[in-house]
């Protein structure tokens, strides 16, 4: 991947959430960058803080100290140029797949003559064509998380922001899930941000994957996964892939161990 | 097939108690101002019917119980709004509205009669009076329940907060303002109806009243008969705008179906679990 202008630059950012027992850190200092049009992963456990950084980057969170860039522009509320997906797919019940697929079109006023053709494109791109004018409660779970991606990338954002979308999706769904995304992200080119706590998931997708540590979230590596593109789920099973999930394995044993 | 069967059994019981009813009069020779035989029930029904009498004073009850809906309604909705998107308007009125709420609503009837007289006025603020709560504190409730990740996915798209209240709140609202309506419709009914007991020179429920102090119990039954069908006719007319209002709601696909094995699924199909709200 060309690796010139960061898309994202995280610089000492930490999180602190006031509880009724305290402050609680959920991320601690994280200093981290991700290149333009790459797709970067974050492994963890639950409650590391994964979620916290998605939502800062996003802008629907503050930050406690250190800050956050995008495109070399601090993030200081939300902007029009990311796209999120969630880990359900929030999609509104009452609007049709392409209505909710053109809600950012609607909010931002991007103009909806324009960009409903971008809407049924991308439907077919990921395979709902045919789809546009039914209901969400008409589709399955996991038909329903790539609406979700849709309505993500329908106004062209610069990055697209992934909490776990595809946590909630069965094992099969999941690996099917895995290669459409890569398959879209090829295509798109966007620069992304997936974070997961599957390490098979994060070492199969990404061109990098950051591992953090329990709460408070720190930063413990930054791998690089050099296989080519597109993968095939068979690369799951190549020593190289292996190698990688170990690796990232041992390193969550470790800090297990020193947590005791 | 299986529908008609159920329609058979359905008019079978109906046509069984009715005949139970008649002959458990006519064996123990129970007064007609005790208990009237449903035919002679039928009698007063048709009478009634017949002389226009009925359709007169049905008309006014209807009139009262419709104004008395929408103001009621129409200001509970945008009380409720007010409260749930305001934390002034909540902090300073809430107090109020719960104090209000906890009070038996159709008790304050008697002196509302004396305040707005015996004509169409008190009817109407009586029903309003029962119909707001139910309508205020489902707006309220609905508006709050916006799914935490719906608003963080608008927050994320930049969306302003009147963007957030039209095209997630109030929509998402909807169900649980439907479910007030279809409460606050009936609450209506009662209201205008205690108000006539009250004090009135028409509509039903003087009527009731009247035919009470010259003991005609079987004109008491038959006026209820009517009632009963009225405060169902307004409930399908509820269901029907709910139909329309809530297109996109899976559950109202099934609402329709009446047989016993569909019912249990409709019965839970309380998306939007109305407040209880006592008159």
């Amino acid at each position: 991947m060309a690796v010139g202008t960061q898309a994202i630059t995280v610089r000492n950012l930490s999180k602190t959430y006031a509880t009724r027992s305290g402050a609680v850190a959920a991320l601690e200092r994280a200093t981290f960058s991700v290149g333009e049009g790459e797709f970067v992963a974050v492994v963890g456990p639950s409650g590391c803080g994964k979620s916290t950084l998605l939502k800062i980057l996003a802008g629907i969170l503050t930050s406690s100290s250190g800050e956050a860039l995008l495109r070399g522009t601090l993030i200081a509320g939300p902007r029009k140029d990311i796209g999120v997906v969630f880990q359900s797919p929030v999609l509104f019940p009452w609007r049709t797949v392409l209505d909710n697929v053109l809600l950012p079109v609607d909010v931002q006023r991007l103009g909806r003559a324009r960009h409903e053709q971008v809407g049924v494109d991308l439907l077919t791109l990921v395979g709902l064509k045919g789809f546009e004018g039914k209901y969400p409660w008409e589709l399955s779970g996991g038909m329903q998380q790539r609406v979700a991606i849709t309505r993500a990338l329908v106004h062209d954002p610069a990055m697209l922001l992934m909490d776990e979308p595809f946590g909630a999706l069965d094992a099969m769904t999941r690996e099917h899930m895995n290669l459409e995304l890569q398959r879209i992200w090829m295509e798109r080119q966007k620069t992304v941000l997936f974070i997961t706590h599957s390490i098979p998931e994060a070492v199969f997708l990404a061109d990098r994957v950051l591992v953090m540590t329990a709460r408070p979230g720190r930063l413990l590596d930054d791998i690089r996964v050099d296989q080519p593109r597109p993968r095939p789920l068979e690369v799951m099973n190549t020593p190289v892939f292996g190698a990688h999930v170990r690796h990232i394995r041992n390193l969550f044993n470790v800090q297990g161990r020193i947590d005791g | 097939m299986k529908n008609m069967r159920n329609v058979a059994v359905t008019l079978a019981i109906f046509a069984g108690s009715l005949g139970a009813w008649e002959a458990v009069v006519r064996a123990f020779e129970i007064p007609i101002f005790i208990l009237p035989p449903p035919s002679q029930v039928a009698m007063a029904l048709y009478r009634g019917i017949a002389s226009g009498l009925y359709i007169n004073h049905l008309g006014y009850t209807l009139l009262e119980t419709l104004l008395g809906f929408i103001a009621g309604s129409l200001l509970g909705f945008f009380l409720g709004t007010a409260v749930a998107m305001n934390r002034w308007v909540e902090f300073f009125l809430y107090p109020y509205i719960v104090m209000f709420q906890s009070l038996p609503k159709v008790a304050l009837a008697p002196l509302i009669v004396v305040w707005f007289g015996l004509g169409l006025t008190s009817k109407v603020i009586n029903a309003a009076l029962v119909a707001f709560f139910p309508l205020l504190v489902n707006t309220m409730v609905g508006l709050k329940s916006a799914d935490e990740d719906r608003v963080s996915l608008m927050r994320s798209l930049a969306a302003s907060d009147r963007q957030i209240f039209w095209m997630l709140r109030l929509p998402n609202a909807l169900p649980f303002v439907m479910a007030g309506l279809d409460v606050a419709m009936i609450f209506a009914l009662i209201g205008a109806i205690v108000a006539e007991f009250v004090g009135a020179q028409r509509g039903l429920g003087m009527l009731i009243q009247s035919m009470n102090f010259n003991m005609d119990v079987s004109g008491q039954f038959s006026i209820l008969l009517i009632l009963s069908f009225v405060g169902l006719v307004l409930n399908r007319g509820i269901m029907l705008i709910r139909k329309r209002v809530m297109f996109w709601d899976p559950s109202e696909k099934r609402a329709i179906e009446t047989s016993p094995e569909e019912a249990a699924p409709v019965a839970g199909r309380a998306v939007a679990t109305p407040a209880k709200e006592g008159i």
